[in-house]
């Protein structure tokens, strides 16, 4: 079903919505920004349509909506756990289709890896839906379509935020709120091309050879383990399980976990100090493997979606686009020169 | 919360026995079924959780065997008899006993790596399980010997051969590398024997090394991984390798599906 709004009757429409939903779209974080006097752009509550910022991409992606940075598992006392209760309001977050298809991802790991599901991310998950913004110019920093993460049906509705508002309503639960609105034909459309294109290496092209190339020492000198790719990213989906004890007997705890990352030190850390991947190229080849070919080789898709925000935040300047395209040059050649 | 993997369930401490200056025993109430090479997550509310390897199980008890490393198992060296910790498992895959009835099995354990095939050895020390079994354990010294009676048993019934990286003055026993005792083992058929190999990542090399010099089909050949896992189901990727997660894939590998997996 497609409706056409003004800006005045999308503000009436998340007025409405906000009795049921909390809405969140990218918006300016003032003063948060890299550097003094500037601002940040991120995930935050929606009360209007002048809250929204539609020109520029977010910092960090809107992963940490259902999933915290950091959440208690659960609260001990005196040999009992006390599970915290969330709140159970649905959230409707606008978001580009990239980002869409992140959540897809950490689905995949979350709720689709082994026998048992998360309990903590499927109860926030269940409650979220998805505003689609329609996405079909980009930014000069994304290479979705090389990820085949350009597209998604995965939306409950998809706006297209011109002169007019145009929606287009997938999900029946939202039918109530737009009736009365004009209707017309929308056509969603999604980017065809990016200004980066990206090369990812064929399944099957990798070999152990692959890990030892001399590219990846480039980024033992240049990488700092500071792991703001990690934290940027809509697809890291790592935690650490970690216990902080309130007084000192050990009789009432909490346990809760905290985004961890393979870029950063201790990722690795065993018992008695043992540990793998420590120089920062090696960690960095780990990530691109995990998020070209690895995921790929264990579920069917890739893992990365071209958000590029891992670019974005690098205050190195790595670019993983530039680095897929090296490896895919590499591997190529080494190919060749094998036949 | 039956549904919430991560919740934990209460664990009596039935007993602890000390096994060197540093490792020691810990047996708890347990009744769920396990099997050999599979690891519980185990917490001490405060003090966080740790993936522990199953060392031993039977009659309602399971034991696990802990050197004294860090804030979990540092808490756990605290604890008495008849305290209450909290475990939740078993996860990974596990030796599976089927894999090796009816042949000529060979288990190669240095230092704690020794605790994940405790129970297997002992099972298998029945004859009507395998067709023969010898067991090769390596120790950094003497005092270092876990399980010293039930190990000194196994050396006395000629089940196993024992060796000491450095003896002293009072140790009668083999001393030297646990590589230079290989040629004892019976591998003059070695399309016919089975061999699991477990302890740390610098002996694993040289021994399957060695084995593969003599000729051991490498579908013959098991091995344990051990990664730090914080959740043990799969989500929170710190035991990830390639495409492989050691707790739900492994750690028990054979040798052919761990030669792709490059840390």
């Amino acid at each position: 079903m497609g409706y056409s709004l003004s800006k005045d009757q999308f503000n009436s429409l998340l007025d409405a919505l906000k009795k049921s939903y909390t809405v969140y779209g990218p918006a300016v974080d003032p003063d948060k920004g890299n550097y003094s006097d500037t601002d940040r752009i991120t995930y935050k509550k929606i009360n209007s349509f002048d809250d929204l910022v539609l020109d520029m991409k977010t910092y960090f992606s809107p992963k940490e909506i259902v999933y915290p940075v950091r959440e208690p598992l659960f609260h001990f006392s005196d040999g009992s756990f006390f599970v915290p209760h969330i709140d159970e309001k649905k959230i409707a977050i606008l978001l580009r289709p990239c980002d869409i298809n992140g959540f897809d991802r950490l689905d995949t790991v979350f709720l689709k890896n082994g026998p048992e599901e998360d309990f903590y991310y499927k109860r926030r998950r269940k409650n979220i839906r998805f505003f689609m913004i329609e996405c079909a110019e980009g930014f000069d920093n994304c290479w979705c379509v090389s990820m085949n993460a350009n597209r998604t049906d995965m939306y409950d509705v998809a706006f297209r935020f011109g002169k007019e508002i145009l929606a287009d309503v997938k999900n029946e639960e939202f039918i109530p709120y737009l009736v009365g609105f004009p209707q017309t034909e929308v056509d969603i459309q999604f980017i065809e091309k990016n200004s980066i294109e990206v090369k990812v290496p064929e399944i099957g092209s990798i070999s152990p050879e692959s890990f030892d190339l001399e590219m990846w020492n480039e980024y033992t000198s240049r990488c700092i383990a500071c792991g703001r790719c990690n934290t940027s990213c809509i697809t890291c989906s790592c935690f650490t399980v970690q216990d902080v004890a309130c007084g000192t007997e050990g009789r009432m705890a909490e346990r809760r976990r905290r985004w961890a990352g393979c870029q950063l030190n201790g990722f690795t850390d065993m018992a008695g100090g043992h540990s793998y991947r420590s120089k920062n190229g090696e960690k960095m080849r780990f990530k691109t493997m995990h998020k070209i070919n690895d995921f790929h080789r264990r579920f069917g898709k890739h893992q990365c979606v071209g958000c590029g925000r891992c670019d974005d935040v690098c205050p190195q300047y790595i670019s993983f686009a530039r680095c897929i395209n090296t490896l895919s040059e590499v591997v190529a050649e080494r190919g060749k020169n094998e036949q | 919360m039956n549904n919430n993997p991560y919740i934990a369930e209460k664990a009596k401490l039935i007993r602890i026995t000390p096994e060197t200056a540093i490792d020691s025993t810990f047996t708890i109430a347990w009744d769920k079924p396990v099997k050999p090479g599979q690891f519980l997550e185990i917490s001490i509310p405060g003090a966080g959780e740790a993936p522990i390897s199953i060392s031993d199980f039977n009659d309602g008890e399971l034991s696990m065997t802990i050197r004294k490393v860090g804030r979990v198992t540092g808490a756990l060296f605290d604890m008495k008899e008849g305290d209450t910790l909290f475990a939740r498992g078993p996860y990974g895959n596990g030796f599976e006993y089927n894999y090796y009835a009816g042949t000529n099995l060979k288990i190669i354990a240095g230092g704690t790596g020794l605790a994940p095939v405790k129970n297997l050895i002992k099972t298998f020390m029945e004859p009507r399980y395998v067709n023969s079994l010898e067991v090769l354990l390596g120790f950094k010294t003497p005092e270092d010997i876990l399980f010293k009676n039930e190990v000194l048993s196994w050396v006395e019934s000629a089940t196993a051969i024992l060796t000491v990286d450095n003896g002293n003055y009072d140790w009668k026993g083999n001393s030297g590398l646990i590589t230079q005792y290989i040629p004892q083992l019976d591998l003059n058929k070695p399309q016919d024997c089975v061999c699991i190999v477990v302890g740390p990542p610098v002996m694993i090399k040289f021994v399957l090394a060695d084995l593969l010099t003599r000729d051991v089909p490498r579908e013959n050949i098991w091995v344990s991984f051990e990664r730090n896992m914080s959740c043990g189901i799969g989500k929170c990727g710190h035991c990830k390798i390639d495409n492989t997660y050691i707790c739900l894939d492994g750690p028990v590998f054979r040798l052919p599906d761990t030669m792709k997996l490059i840390d």
